[in-house]
């Protein structure tokens, strides 16, 4: 039974020598939710964009049980879904239909498969209706949750979510929370809304420079206010 | 995640670094004139050329590797002109067979290439260590210094201010498509889709990401009408040049002309 | 370079000096009307609109998409700026776009950059407006006639570019015309499908987010006709002449041309027309070309025609439904 995924050693430096991520290794389990923790700048969006193999640096980082290559990389992506802060970057095409179907249509799977797949996924995300309709018209919330449905529809094992809540207002805030509650894929969240991390994360990792500062329990590590304090946190 | 190395500035204290911008400027564009209007075939002073953009080079602490790798860059349009060492009559310097066909490099068509080779490969270093030593804003100062109508000027520079930022977005736009390009892993079922979707999907983020970028570019106008923008662009006049600087730019614009009377001297 | 999508910035030291002077000349002039005519249009918005979206073409072009093997596809823009901002604004745009590639990213000659100007930002917009509102007219307003004329619009702004860079190098003397001509000529012709594809993506996606952007490009015909104009000029000219400049009919069998080459005595003016020609190229490459041209040509006469066709149809259409007292709906 492999790991959903499973980072060793994982250091990575940007093109200008700026050292973003040190020694950092993590293992998450299958069905896990993880809350990535930490000030801007740690290294958490980095981090992050090492799973899908959008950015690759020294040491290791296996996803199901494979590893992170330029060979694997189309399998990779089809079994990790990434969420990116801004839904804007991610909303590329016409219609929601569209979006949300680009994925299982990359992978060239028949019409009726894709159909099926992208009615699935906005059902999901509570937005059926939404299928017709222009996704830059969208409310920065309903946005977000067609960007999650435009992952889903590809059937990842695991989601990756950067700053999910982010930019939303409280009512947006509190069904995506719920949203994000039902589905029962394993999960790895960047974050800094710390209410959020305690109602759904029951772990949580703090990455402050590029090196895990602490890997626990949310409810042991978030009683720990000078641990929190030290990596630029507040504990809520 | 910022595409900070398209600036191509190395911020330096060298004297070329330290130079007025409008001289520097003008001298960049007198250099590759030079290098434009010398005959072909006008070695030594190519030579010459190639050692006096040396020794700036070297001046500006830029270091020579790094100019150089750069300059290798324009180096594939030069397949362009490959050609004209076998259709430029003249005296026979290299007979080829290859197969049936009978190809011969004639001497002129060498020396004319090669003088083209030079040409471009000298123009670009100059280019090169103009934008590498001078931040951009100051370029904008010699671009109004050389009479480059105001609102050009005003034009570009706005878009070098969001070029970084629509840079990212484009990026970003990139990654969340290659996140949701996967296989499947299913057999007989080919990833990809067809080149006219791909393309198609690529407009679409194309009009993403101009849409945005229009959109932006209302607020961008609000603020400044916030801050009193009437539609004319107004700025600081320029400084007066001083004098090291005037002869600097008096200093090198002789040796570029003597350079270039030498050369005809020279040339065919 | 790095986010250079197709070889069309000449370097310096490519073009004569003659060629790059008169280039220069060409586009001080048009850009300096353009800014004239942007100012009268757009007012005040300019700066921050212009700068943006030249950001955006910039940037645009850093999109790319998997063709084959390895390579891949970018969008030059032109026809879409011009599609979106009408042919004066593109032209500073592309002005821009082309003018900072140069200067900071060294994608282009600086002495270039007269010609680098034109054969992008003038040549491929007016092209691509001339193409595009032709097919608009023609298609009367349906659908169809947005995502052809973009597709077109695209495609010709790419490929009549080339021919203009391919003819620039041929009378400096940098290239020989009967290689450099097909070669640019047959290359971006795969390139500007691309562009094409990408430009009516482009326009899917605006049509359904922003519709009146799309729509708001569109000049009346009298403000634009000069540009219309001139593109169809430039359009028929390098047509005219690529197949002129790319071969002589005696310089085509491959034997005399061998032959010819060898012979010491020539005409200055031949060295633009060699008779030395690479087996193979001359014939279908020249072939293609003039036939894609022709057929060009023949589509547009075809619109043009159609159009004044349906615009006197309409006219009496008009005058019917006005005396039947019925309520005319676009």
């Amino acid at each position: 039974m492999h790991h959903s995924i499973e980072i060793e050693h994982l250091s990575y430096s940007y093109p200008d020598g700026h050292l973003a991520l040190q020694d950092v290794s993590l293992s998450i389990k299958p069905g896990e939710k993880v809350a990535l923790v930490g000030p801007n700048g740690a290294g958490k969006s980095t981090l992050i964009l090492h799973l899908n193999g959008i950015l690759s640096g020294e040491g290791s980082v296996c996803v199901c049980g494979l590893e992170v290559s330029p060979a694997t990389l189309g399998r990779v992506r089809a079994m990790v879904g990434l969420i990116f802060q801004s839904p804007d970057d991610q909303l590329f095409s016409p219609t929601v239909f569209d979006d949300v179907a680009f994925g299982p249509l990359y992978q060239g799977l028949p019409p009726g498969e894709v159909a099926a797949r992208v009615e699935e996924a906005l059902e999901a995300v509570h937005m059926s209706a939404y299928a017709r309709r222009v996704s830059h018209h969208l409310s920065m919330g309903e946005k977000k949750r067609i960007a999650i449905a435009t992952v889903l529809s590809m059937k990842p094992e695991v989601l990756v979510l950067d700053e999910p809540t982010a930019g939303l207002d409280p009512r947006s805030r509190r069904s995506l929370i719920r949203l994000l509650g039902e589905l029962p894929l394993t999960m790895l969240a960047a974050t800094h809304d710390m209410r959020m991390v305690r109602e759904l994360f029951p772990r949580m990792v703090i990455l402050d420079e590029g090196r895990v500062a602490a890997d626990g329990p949310t409810g042991v590590l978030m009683e720990d206010v000078a641990l929190l304090e030290a990596h630029g946190l507040e504990r809520t | 995640m910022h595409i900070h190395f398209l600036d191509p500035y190395r911020s330096g204290d060298s004297l070329i670094h330290r130079l007025d911008p409008r001289v520097k400027f003008v001298l960049a564009l007198a250099f590759i004139l030079t290098c434009a209007l010398t005959p072909a075939g006008a070695w030594p002073v190519y030579v010459l050329l190639f050692a006096t953009i040396l020794a700036i080079e070297i001046l500006s602490t830029l270091g020579v590797g790094y100019v150089l790798k750069r300059a290798i860059l324009a180096f594939p349009f030069v397949l362009a002109a490959l050609p004209i060492i076998f259709t430029t009559p003249g005296a026979v310097w290299l007979e080829l067979g290859i197969g049936s066909w009978e190809l011969t490099i004639s001497l002129p068509g060498l020396v004319r290439f090669l003088s083209i080779a030079l040409k471009s490969w000298l123009s670009v270093q100059a280019a090169i260590v103009l934008a590498a030593s001078t931040p951009f804003p100051e370029l904008l100062v010699a671009m109004r210094a050389v009479r480059i109508p105001r609102l050009l000027v005003a034009i570009f520079g706005l878009m070098w201010r969001y070029l970084f930022v629509l840079a990212d977005e484009a990026l970003r736009l990139n990654r969340a498509r290659a996140a949701r390009s996967g296989n499947s892993g299913q057999p007989g079922i080919k990833a990809g889709g067809d080149l006219a979707w791909r393309a198609r999907v690529t407009g679409g983020m194309a009009g993403n990401l101009f849409l945005r970028a229009f959109e932006r570019s209302d607020r961008i106008y609000l603020a400044m009408v916030s801050r009193g923008y009437d539609g004319e662009v107004r700025s600081l006049p320029l400084p007066a040049i001083t004098s090291a600087n005037w002869l600097v730019l008096l200093a090198g614009l002789v040796i570029l002309g003597v350079l270039l009377s030498l050369s005809f001297l020279f040339g065919s | 370079m790095f986010f250079s999508p197709t070889a069309m910035h000449i370097p310096d030291g490519f073009l004569s000096v003659a060629v790059s002077v008169f280039l220069w000349i060409v586009s001080i002039v048009v850009v300096g009307y353009a800014l004239k005519r942007v100012g009268k249009d757009l007012g005040e918005r300019q700066v921050p609109m212009m700068g943006v979206l030249a950001a955006a073409i910039f940037a645009g072009q850093m999109l790319n998409f998997a063709v084959a093997g390895g390579t891949s596809g970018h969008l030059m823009g032109a026809a879409l700026a011009s599609i979106l901002l009408g042919p004066w604004a593109a032209v500073l745009v592309l002005t821009s776009v082309v003018s900072i590639q140069a200067l900071i990213f060294q994608d282009g000659g600086l002495l270039a950059l007269g010609a680098n100007i034109f054969n992008m930002g003038i040549v491929g917009v007016a092209v691509a407006y001339m193409a595009y509102h032709t097919l608009r007219k023609l298609a009367g307003g349906r659908k169809w006639g947005l995502y052809l004329g973009g597709f077109i619009a695209a495609w010709l702004s790419i490929e009549v570019a080339a021919l203009s860079v391919a003819l620039q190098l041929a009378l400096s003397n940098t290239s020989p015309a009967n290689l450099a001509i097909p070669a640019m000529a047959g290359v971006h012709a795969l390139i500007g499908v691309g562009e094409g594809l990408i430009t009516v993506g482009a326009l899917a996606f605006l049509s359904t987010a922003r519709r009146d952007l799309v729509e708001a490009g569109e000049a009346g015909p009298i403000k634009g006709s000069l540009v219309w104009v001139a593109g169809l000029l430039i359009a028929l000219v390098l047509a005219i002449a690529s197949p002129l400049a790319s071969a002589r009919p005696d310089g085509l069998e491959r034997i005399a041309g061998q032959l010819g080459f060898l012979d010491a005595a020539r005409s200055s003016r031949s060295q633009i027309i060699p008779d030395y020609a690479f087996p193979g190229v001359s014939n279908t490459a020249l072939a293609t070309i003039l036939a894609g041209m022709i057929g060009v040509l023949i589509v547009f006469g075809v619109a043009l025609a159609v159009g004044y066709a349906r615009r006197s149809v309409r006219r009496s259409e008009r005058r019917s439904e006005r005396r039947d007292h019925q309520v005319s709906s676009k």
